[in-house]
Formats: structure tokens, sequence, C-alpha cells
């Protein structure tokens, strides 16, 4: 219906998304179809379907919220989507292989990481120019950068190790060791902690950005599900940065987690393998792609229930919001 | 960390397809490639690892190298060698305290009866092999397997675990038939017309069956099997669809890295023995940086404890099984198909502790008596 309803014209979708009672958009990437769904933040209907560059992982909105970076591994590229038009309006040459990005809160610089190059890529996020490349471990992925902007943080999922880039000099200072396979950092909204998940090691490292050491390992425990199956992957902070939200992947559950505490709250049930997902923009909801069903699962953050699927397109990979 | 390759240039089967070019290099170029990743991953936290390729030519004696080695005070070695062998440097008494890292053998009795306590086995077994295939037949309703093969001690190994992956998952070796026609050359032209007509007559026999087994470790016929037997039926076992730890058309859980490095030094596609020896080198590395210790016991302690959870793009953390040292490990369905057909451990095949472990001889089973 939705593909009908898009060849009858973008323009239509378009004045639907524009409506003023539209809130937010929600984006996903589905990896299978070369595809971005946009759904709108109210009704969660499908507003778009956008075609990119081969294999979107990777989303990211800048923070004037004007343009969606998504990576296209398989492509090689990065494609701009303009948010108010919803088309791909410029393309980055991100380097091979991209898969997760960062920009800084100011919105100047991009941070890639290039798996097949070991190696993150600096840069210039309104010209494309390339600021500056810093070796890291083998097979980079995630990518976080500190509140206030000084540090960069990249994990090597390879070589299991956070590696920390100051960003006033581009230069590492830190290589923090974690358990197996890191998939993405995330700082605390206050800067305070960076938290760190290591899918096949199943556990996230909480590391103090004073010391650079791991003062703390989170780990998952659910009865009757295999422990090989709570492998954490994405991470976001609620927005007063007292809950992380971690898709634990194969188990089909989300872990929700005291930041204060360290303990695991709640195990919510969602679609099959949840990697990554978003905070809606009032905090009031977290979106999470299920990468196995195919569809997007709506938790509300108050209550910590489930409350409603709906579906995007096959393998979808990556959430992001625009407010 | 010092690391040893210790290998022999044995004969190898000529691949069936005269098209197919013989790799005389398989297992060392993984090696190679894990000597760089270690040292870019051991420069970050102050370790550094250095590899010695020790590899004999055909006919020179691999335990007198291996004495060389040791004598050196080399304790660390990723063997590259036939069971005999690597028996014979196992049991040397200046090997007593090494770490032996096997890349090489699926002899099922290398996990069993003479399982060795300094000895790891990083590739599966003929037991993880066949039930890692019997599990996807038996969870596909195809029970009814029709064994057809060679003899060579590989072959009675495999089929022998065959059998047992029968009895465990409810399938059934409805016939074993040796095939006896001898191997020739590989290239004829129009050689074919003589196989289609063969390989017909020597199916037609075969009692009702689901799939066709084919056990053919020296490569000389099983590929002929595809698309000829007499009922049209699947083909699996050492052709058609195989059970590997490694497979050139798997991509999945990061594994492109892994497809993507190693033709940049051995300017060919990996193969299952390249896996092996950088998993291999692998598990002794991030003992060693995990760890922070470098002594071969205790790497071994820390390799064999609950800590150690390697990863090498399955999905899921490997690690050794204490009761025969084998790595448990999802194993791939591919090989000769252009995308892997599936993955083992199937869904519904349960184990109380770890679902890999529903794979090979299992620590009930087991026949393994460290000394």
């Amino acid at each position: 219906m939705h593909r009908i309803l898009l060849a009858a014209g973008s323009a239509a979708a378009f004045l639907l998304f524009a409506a003023p009672s539209f809130a937010a958009a929600i984006f996903v990437s589905n990896e299978k179809d070369n595809t971005i769904t946009v759904l709108n933040g109210d009704t969660l209907e499908v507003v778009k379907t956008i075609k990119v560059a081969r294999r979107p992982r990777g989303i990211v909105v800048s923070p004037d919220g004007k343009e969606l970076f998504v990576a296209a591994g398989d492509g090689d590229i990065m494609d701009v989507i303009d948010t108010k038009t919803l088309e791909v309006s410029r393309q980055l040459e991100s380097g091979p292989d991209p898969e997760l990005m960062a920009i800084d809160p100011k919105g100047d610089v991009i941070y890639i990481a290039n798996e097949d190059d070991s190696l993150v890529t600096i840069m210039d996020i309104k010209s494309g120019d390339i600021l500056a490349e810093v070796p890291v471990g083998v097979e980079p992925e995630g990518m976080g950068v500190s509140p206030d902007g000084k540090f960069t943080v990249a994990t090597s999922e390879s070589t299991s190790m956070a590696h920390v880039i100051d960003n006033a000099t581009n230069k590492l200072i830190a290589n923090v060791l974690v358990d197996s396979r890191p998939r993405e950092a995330k700082f605390t909204p206050d800067g305070k902690e960076l938290w760190v998940s290591s899918e096949v090691g199943g556990t996230i490292s909480v590391i103090d950005p004073k010391t650079w050491k791991v003062v703390k390992k989170i780990s998952f425990e659910v009865p009757g599900v295999r422990p090989e199956q709570l492998q954490p992957v994405g991470m976001d902070f609620t927005k007063d940065g007292k809950l992380l939200f971690a898709p634990l992947g194969p188990s089909n559950r989300v872990a929700v987690i005291d930041a204060a505490t360290k303990e695991v709250k709640d195990y919510i049930l969602v679609g099959q393998r949840p990697w990554h997902g978003e905070m809606s923009p009032d905090g009031k909801k977290y979106y999470v792609a299920n990468g196995l069903t195919n569809d997007l699962t709506v938790i509300d953050v108050e209550s910590l229930k489930a409350e409603k699927s709906v579906p995007v397109g096959r393998l979808p990979w990556g959430v992001a919001v625009m407010p | 960390m010092r690391i040893v390759y210790l290998g022999k240039e044995y004969e190898e089967p000529l691949p069936l397809s005269y098209a197919e070019k013989p790799i005389p290099d398989k297992g060392i170029q993984g090696a190679r490639l894990m000597l760089k990743e270690a040292n870019q991953a051991g420069n970050f936290v102050g370790h550094s690892f250095e590899l010695t390729e020790a590899i004999v030519p055909q006919d020179a004696d691999v335990v007198a190298k291996a004495k060389e080695v040791l004598a050196g005070g080399d304790r660390f070695i990723i063997a590259d060698l036939e069971p005999a062998d690597l028996l014979a440097v196992a049991d040397l008494p200046e090997a007593k305290d090494a770490v032996i890292m096997n890349i090489r053998s699926s002899a099922t009795a290398l996990r069993q009866e003479q399982c060795r306590i300094n000895v790891f086995h990083i590739i599966p077994d003929y037991a993880m092999r066949a039930d890692a295939l019997a599990q996807y037949l038996i969870w596909k309703k195809w029970p009814r397997w029709f064994v057809i093969r060679r003899d060579s001690p590989q072959d009675q190994d495999y089929l022998a675990q065959v059998k047992r992956s029968a009895a465990r998952f409810g399938g059934k070796v409805v016939d074993d038939k040796l095939y006896d026609l001898p191997p020739g050359a590989r290239n004829l032209d129009s050689g074919h017309q003589q196989i289609q007509a063969q390989i017909p007559m020597e199916t037609e026999a075969a009692p009702d069956h689901d799939v066709v087994w084919v056990i053919n470790s020296d490569d000389d016929f099983g590929d002929y099997l595809l698309f000829r037997t007499y009922v049209p039926r699947p083909v699996v076992g050492t052709q058609g669809l195989q059970a590997v730890a490694w497979d050139k058309s798997y991509t999945e859980s990061g594994a492109m890295h892994f497809q993507n490095a190693i033709p940049r030094i051995a300017k060919r596609a990996p193969v299952e023995r390249d896996y092996t020896a950088w998993l291999g080198f692998r598990a002794l590395a991030d003992s060693a940086m995990k760890s922070g210790k470098t002594t071969p016991q205790e790497v071994k302690a820390y390799m064999l404890s609950d800590e150690f959870k390697l990863e090498g793009f399955k999905g899921q953390a490997m690690s050794f099984r204490t009761w025969d040292h084998q790595m448990r490990q999802p194993i791939v369905l591919g090989g000769g198909t252009r995308v892997p057909v599936s993955t083992s451990p199937q869904e519904g095949f349960l184990h109380p502790t770890n679902v890999t472990d529903t794979l090979g001889f299992d620590k009930p089973e087991t026949k393994c008596k460290f000394k």
C-alpha cells in the first residue's frame, strides 16, 4: 500500500510529513533493502521510504536536525538526507565500509569508523574534507563523542579495545581493553562515565574518563535464556541520564540498566534480534529496530512496557529521530 | 611472546577441478595475518608478538625440527601437522609444558583415546562436522542418508562419526557404499560424458534415501555426484554441502574482515586452515593480552578458565572444552554454494549448559583421559 502511495508521488507524502501536528520523525535504516524508512513519530505511519546506497547501517541526525547521515557499508559512501525534503541531498566520501559514526555536539565534525582500514576518519561535516585519519585497532566500529566535545572514542571489534582520541590534537591518548567484540561507546549525558558494550563478551564496561580505566562491568542474566544470547550492542541513555536501554540482540530483549547503581532493572521482550534504538525527542519513548522480524518496537520509558510494533523494511538496523 | 608455526609440506590431494589451483600456503597465511593484528593490538597495551616459521620439506623430519624449536626455549606452537607427527611432537619430554594448537587434523582419536594435555584443537573434528550436518538434515526432515565413500583412514573416521550422528539425532545410514572406480587424471577432454553415464549406475541400487552423504577426503570423485545421481538428491559431506570452520562464502558477524584481509597478503581467498591458524594464534595472543601473563602455564590456565571468551566471526564467544581441549564453536554449512546455507547448532537441539556442545563429544561421552 505504501508503495502505491509513494508511486503516486512523494509530494503527497511530503505534505503529510510537513503537517503542523507532526511532532517528530523516526528514521530506520533497512540493511537488506538499501532504504531508510521514515515514520511519523505521532502516528507511527510510514511517511516515506528513501532509497540509499547499499547496506545502510549507522544513521545519525545532525545536532541542528537538518541532515541525516547514513553509513552505507557496501556502497563505501555516506549518504546525507535533507530532513525537510527527505531526499538524498549529497554524499560524503567516507572511505571504505563505513559502519557507525558520531557527530561532535557543535555539529562541525563527523567521526567515522572505517572497518576495513583500521582507521577513524575525521571529517568536516560541511565540506566533506578529511581533517585527520587516526589509526586504531582492527575493525573499528562504535563511535562516541563526549558531551563537552573534548574526546572521541572508537571501539575496535577485533582488538577488543576502546580507543580514546583527544579532539584538540586528533591523537590517541588512551587504549582501554574491554571484553570481546566491543560494538558501541556512549558517554553518560553528564560526561562523567563512558560505557562500552561488548557483544561477544556479553558485558558493558563502565570507564572513568579521568583515568580511562574500567571501573565496573555489567553482565546480564535471564532465566531460561542461554547466556551467549545476551549480547549487548546499541546503548541509549534516557534524557535525564538515569537509565540506559541496551538491546540484547539474539535474546530478543532490551535491558534497562539503572545508570547510578549499574543494576539491570528490567528486560523488555521485543521483536527478534534488536541491535540499535533511539530515544524519542521528548524522552518518553524508546524505539528499537528488530532485525529479524522487520519491525520497530515502541517502549514506554516510564512504564517500561513494549507498547506497539510497526513494520519497517527488511533487516532494520539503526534508528535516529528528528525533533 | 614468541610463537612457532610448525609444519611440514605433506603431499596433499589435488583439487578435483583441474581449473582450481593447488594451494601451497594454507594455514601459514592466517598466522601471518594474526601476527600483524596481534601486534597492532599489542602496541596499544605494551605486548609484542613474534612468529617463527618452521615448515620442513616433505622428506624432512619434523620431530627433529620440533626438538630444535623447543631447545631454543619456544613453548607456543601452532601445529600444522598430521596426527602421527602431532603426537610425536606432543610426546617429546621437552614439550611437556608446551601449548600446542592443532589447526590441521580433524581425527577424532586426537580428542578421544589419544588426547594430550598439551594439545588444544582449534579445527573441528569429524564428530563435530557430522553432527553439524546431521542436525540440519534432521531439521529439514531428511533423515535417510546414503553414504558413498572411499576408504582412507580419514574416510573411515568420518563414516564412524556419521553413524554416531545418525544414532544421536534419529537419522539412518540406509547404505554404505564403497566407490571403487579408481581415481584418474583430473582433466580429460569429453571426460564428463563418461562420468555422466557412470554416476547414475553407481547410485541406482541404493535403497530409498533423502540425501547422498559423500565421504571422500582425497577429493577424487565427490563432486561427480552432484546433479548426476540416479534419483535427484542433494549431496552433503566432504563435497556438496560441507560442515566447516570457514568457507569462502561466509560473510556474517564481521567475517568480511577476514575475507578481505587474507587476499591482501596471500593473493587468494582464505581457506579453512588459514582461519584455524589465525584463530589458534589469536587464542594465545588474546590470553596473553587479557590476562597480562605470558608463561605457558598461565596462558593455558587462562584458556581453560571461564574468563576466556574468544571472538572469531561466529557471532558468539568461543572457548575450549575442558574434557578434551576441543574448541567449541558454531559450524558453517557451506562449500560449493555461493552463499552459505546455514550455521549449526540448529534451533531446537538443546543442551543444559552450552548448545555448541551438541556438536561433537560432550563431557559424558568423552574417552579422553589427560595424564
